[in-house]
């Protein structure tokens, strides 16, 4: 949601939908392909963000645990943005940074400073799909969603508690993504997403992500308050809750690299 | 109007309006079996416990707290037992990627995904174990194999020590919503499992788990409800056929016990009772009961018809002597059954209930279905001047002469056997539940010897603060425990989380094995764990040992199949050393179902005692109301308690291990072996106060009068609770065996002990005062 590549497939995409005769006889993978490219065309020139969030993991019982995260993320042009999490509570994690380069299709780039070692460690490793923080998120939910990163299809427009959303099926294009498909339920007036349903590896329905409480910032960046995921199969759920949003706050690419980590606080 | 002239009168009406009465029953049945569509056989081995079991209650507290961890065990076994030659390599990667797809799947384990942790420099690389870009020459092989023989989390649990069989592990979360969830997991499983062997020829598979456990219990109940049922109807017919020799009297005593069979389950269905192995065994018990109903009366009726009466007539007759000991004998039978109400274990409670059922189902059709059809269709019998038993006046007389020595003899092999009671030891295997003609048996016997236990104990170790599981005293005490448990004999795995941590701590320092230990400070475990967390993929994460407030870890025991006292003493021993060793973690006691299993059965037995209890003193009651006589009614006791003591003594010296099954037993066999007793001494009872003779001759009376009956009945009885015996579900065989010994020992009982005991107490004068009613004829 966060940027646009212009490579040199979307350009020819573009120039195709760009023809009032096909955009007519447009087919569902094209007209979804359209309403997330325009998506993330809304959602592009924030140059860089920041933000807190609370993290409040629940188990099938309702018993609770939280953890506080800020967050510091770089627009990246022809590629995925740059992203660092530094974690405030729980109090034996504090200090610790975790600074990732999203990519579409190829792992992402991933290190993490451990204070207790003082040392920052690279994570090499294809898998994107694991929970964050023991949550119900994945880090593959979590991280920028670049058009490259799924193949679409526009389903239908319907209304999801009193909004009109886009229907959009979306099917990763990453190999060890822990998805078949999902299914967005993406609002025609923000574009962005209000409902999203995961599917499991065996096409099951795993879990549920929910936004609510969306705000514009800048007059042009739609960012939701909360985010709420359930797993249908566990029955564990997660919320998380945002605030402090800040948008072009200056932040350059030097902010974002390994001796950055160290000086995250 | 007299009780009596009440039965003639409703046994004329019957016989005047045959047909109402056969229409009005058929109606009847038909409504109650329509129930039976509701009936469904039940998959879940939770089924045997009931909703305030603790330790029921514990293990679901736990499951909640992490995740449930019902599997499907893939155990591939290469035939040239080399479980890392290429090929097996080869179809380990396949069958992992393919078990992704089993329904309500949400883990897979195995050698291929296993999430190998490796240090390079500062990078911390993260891997499967069998990643797809890694080609398998040798030695890539011998890496493999040598990481995977050195990793506690795998070896002994996904790897055979001797490397010669391995697993893939599926975990499935069931929703528990329909009854199909199992099955489908079954059929998926068993589909991928010979696509495999197809297509890697070299390499056996056998399944395991508890998901295949739970199809077990289904599939144990088909297959008993099939054969076992056929083979209790043929019984059945031979039995009838010698009995009542004729074809009327068989075909409408098929009909009286098949509906009584439908009424049974059809209003078990109604009552929403699940099929499960035990409440399986319902058609057979049913019928047995059922048969000893219909042949009181249709024996009666060819007796007077011998004697010379018309079929109408004698069809009175035989109401009118039978109505109130079948009625009585349905009764206490009934009661018996109830009794299983008071179990822990529901599946009895609704075999119980199912019987109790189908036995007032029976007595009712005795009275009106049979003797309504009986008279419609036709009957023929030769008649004779004396139709009395000759074998039973020999009988009759051996027991009046040697009663010394029968009531010296019945009592030394009564206590000798009594004695014996304490050689039974309280034991269940619950692997052994199932015998080796059902699969699972034979493939979870694979597993326990060639890779991997069934038995589970599960220990939440709760560190009490949230996040206190990176505390290094906590961590140091969770390892010792886990040490402990290695160096136990019936061990075969631990699963600790301390293991994966002393991984990360040597990863974090260029893999030096002098690093491969715990983490002494708290924060560097916490960002240890955030680090590793955050590398796993889908399904593979800790979700399922690690609590969301990270307070506490679940430590799970793989042991050899062990009976239920071995099972105890390990957890007792377990916790003592908890107890004494440790000062930071609560959650001192196991559990899991194989320590639910393992205290079931006591818990049945404290159970079953309160409700053997009660059954006794209503059963007791009953018989002083009937035979009017309290001294008789309490000498009935004798009779009536000794069959089961002296058949928990011969069980003691024949197998010696009772299990969940046979605490039931006693209480079941009450309501059946009263009926002999009650029919012994009803006759007794008639030639002492209506006829006025001496105890010894009231011997011989009632042996002759109802000796044959009951011979024949027990017959019955014994041939349909060994056709039990033969179930492939070894609850229900136990159970089979033991009643069928108890009412032999019942009979042996009636016959050989009670009329000595009568003619030694009873010797009050002879007189021909306080007629009673005549309970019984039989």
């Amino acid at each position: 949601m966060h940027n646009f590549s212009f490579n040199i497939k979307h350009v020819g995409l573009l120039a195709l939908l760009g023809l009032p005769l096909l955009a007519m006889a447009e087919t569902p993978e094209e007209k979804g392909l359209a309403i997330a490219i325009e998506a993330d065309k809304r959602d592009t020139g924030w140059q860089s963000q920041t933000a807190s969030l609370e993290m409040v993991l629940r188990n099938r019982h309702g018993q609770e645990s939280k953890r506080n995260i800020r967050t510091k993320t770089l627009e990246v042009d022809g590629d995925g943005d740059k992203a660092l999490s530094i974690f405030d509570s729980p109090r034996d994690i504090k200090g610790t940074a975790f600074l990732s380069y999203t990519h579409a299709l190829v792992p992402d780039e991933q290190w993490l400073y451990l204070p207790a070692l003082k040392r920052v460690k690279r994570i090499s490793s294809n898998n994107k799909s694991g929970p964050f923080m023991g949550s119900e998120f994945s880090y593959e939910d979590l991280s920028s969603q670049e058009v490259e990163k799924y193949s679409y299809k526009y389903l239908r427009t319907e209304e999801i508690d009193g909004r009109e959303a886009f229907v959009i099926e979306r099917k990763p294009a990453y190999k060890y993504s822990g998805y078949t498909r999902l299914i967005t339920w993406l609002d025609t007036e923000m574009y962005q997403p209000l409902k999203i349903e995961f599917y499991d590896r065996k096409k099951a329905l795993l879990k549920t992500l929910t936004y609510s409480g969306y705000q514009q910032y800048e007059g042009q960046f739609w960012r939701p308050t909360n985010m709420s995921v359930v797993n249908h199969l566990t029955k564990k759920s997660t919320d998380l809750h945002w605030k402090d949003y800040r948008f072009k706050t200056g932040l350059t690419s030097r902010d974002f690299d390994r001796n950055s980590l160290k000086r995250a606080r | 109007m007299s009780e009596s002239t009440l039965v003639i009168r409703y046994a004329q009406w019957i016989t005047r309006h045959p047909w109402l009465v056969m229409l009005a029953a058929v109606l009847l049945v038909m409504g109650a079996a329509s129930g039976g569509k509701n009936l469904a056989f039940k998959t879940d081995y939770r089924v045997f416990f009931s909703g305030d079991n603790p330790q029921l209650l514990a293990f679901e507290a736990l499951e909640a707290m992490y995740t449930k961890n019902d599997n499907v065990m893939f155990v591939l076994a290469p035939k040239d037992g080399n479980a890392f030659s290429e090929e097996t390599l080869e179809a380990i990667k396949t069958l992992t990627e393919k078990a992704w797809q089993t329904p309500y799947s949400i883990r897979v384990d195995s050698l291929a995904n296993f999430q190998n942790t490796e240090a390079e420099g500062d990078d911390l690389l993260v891997r499967d174990l069998i990643d797809e870009e890694i080609e398998l020459t040798d030695d890539n092989r011998k890496k493999i194999k040598r990481i995977a023989l050195s990793e506690p989390l795998l070896l002994s649990r996904i790897i055979s020590d001797r490397a010669h069989v391995t697993g893939v592990n599926v975990t499935v979360q069931l929703p528990g919503e329909k009854i199909t969830e199992v099955p489908e997991i079954v059929a998926f499983a068993r589909t991928l499992a010979a696509e495999i062997e197809a297509q890697y020829p070299q390499i056996d598979i056998y399944l395991s788990g508890m998901v295949f456990m739970n199809n077990a219990f289904a599939e144990a109940s088909q297959s008993d409800m099939k054969t076992l049922v056929l083979i209790s109807f043929a019984v059945m017919l031979i039995t009838l056929g010698l009995m009542i020799r004729g074809f009327s009297g068989t075909f409408t005593t098929l009909l009286v016990i098949i509906g009584s069979i439908v009424t049974a389950m059809g209003i078990g269905g109604y009552l929403g009772f699940p099929i499960t192995p035990p409440s399986a065994s319902t058609p057979t018990i049913v019928l047995t009961m059922a048969i000893a109903n219909c042949v009181h009366i249709l024996v009666t009726m060819l007796h007077e018809m011998r004697m010379g009466r018309d079929k109408k007539s004698a069809i009175v007759e035989s109401l009118r002597i039978n109505m109130q000991p079948v009625f009585l004998a349905s009764i206490t039978t009934s009661l018996g059954f109830l009794s299983m109400n008071f179990s822990d274990v529901p599946p009895f409670q609704h075999l119980g209930n199912m019987v109790a059922i189908g036995v007032v189902a029976s007595f009712f059709l005795s009275v009106t279905f049979l003797p309504a059809m009986m008279s419609v269709l036709p009957v023929r019998v030769r008649r004779v001047e004396n139709d009395e038993s000759h074998l039973m006046h020999r009988v009759g007389d051996f027991v009046v002469k040697q009663r010394q020595k029968l009531i010296w003899g019945m009592t030394i092999l009564a206590i000798v056997l009594i004695a014996s009671i304490p050689r039974n030891e309280m034991n269940d295997i619950f692997v052994h539940y199932f015998d080796e003609t059902v699969q699972f048996r034979t493939d979870a016997d694979f597993m326990a010897e060639n890779l991997t236990g069934l038995y589970l104990i599960d220990y939440s170790l709760d560190s009490g603060e949230s996040g206190g599981i990176s505390n290094p005293e906590y961590l140091r005490e969770v390892s010792a425990f886990a040490d402990w448990y290695r160096e136990q004999p019936e061990t075969i795995h631990v699963n600790s989380i301390t293991d994966i941590m002393k991984r990360l701590n040597k990863n974090m320092h260029g893999d030096e094995q002098s690093w491969y230990k715990l983490p002494d400070e708290r924060d560097l475990a916490a960002q240890y764990l955030l680090l590793y967390e955050m590398s796993l993929p889908y399904g593979l994460d800790l979700n399922n040992q690690i609590n969301v407030e990270k307070s506490a870890t679940r430590f799970t025991v793989t042991l050899q199949t062990l009976s239920t006292n071995d099972l105890l003493a390990l957890d007792k021993r377990a916790s003592d050393w908890l107890e004494k060793n440790t000062t930071q973690l609560s959650g001192k006691e196991g559990s899991g179902v194989s320590m639910m299993f393992a205290h079931i059965g006591k818990r049945n037995i404290i159970s079953m005692l309160v409700g053997t209890a009660l059954a006794l003193v209503g059963i007791s009651l009953i018989l002083i109301f009937a035979l009017r006589s309290v001294k008789i009614g309490l000498l009935s006791l004798i009779p009536n308690l000794i069959p089961a003591a002296m058949g928990f003594g011969l069980w003691g010296l024949l197998v010696g291990e009772v299990g969940l099954s046979l605490s039931i037993v006693a209480g079941m066999t009450l309501g059946i072996v009263v009926d002999d007793t009650v029919h012994f001494l009803s006759k007794y009872l008639r030639a002492r106060r209506e006829k006025g003779l001496d105890p010894e001759e009231a011997v011989r009376y009632a042996f002759r009068n109802v000796g044959m009956a009951l011979l024949t009945t027990s017959v019955v009885l014994v041939a349909g609770f060994m056709v039990l015996s033969l179930s492939s579900f070894e609850l229900n065989a136990g159970m089979g065996l033991l009643t069928a010994i108890v009412i032999t020992f019942a009979l042996l009982a009636d016959f050989l002990l009670l009329p000595p005991i009568l003619m030694l107490f009873d010797k009050k004068k002879t007189n021909k005062q306080s007629i009673i009613k005549e309970p019984g004829h039989a």
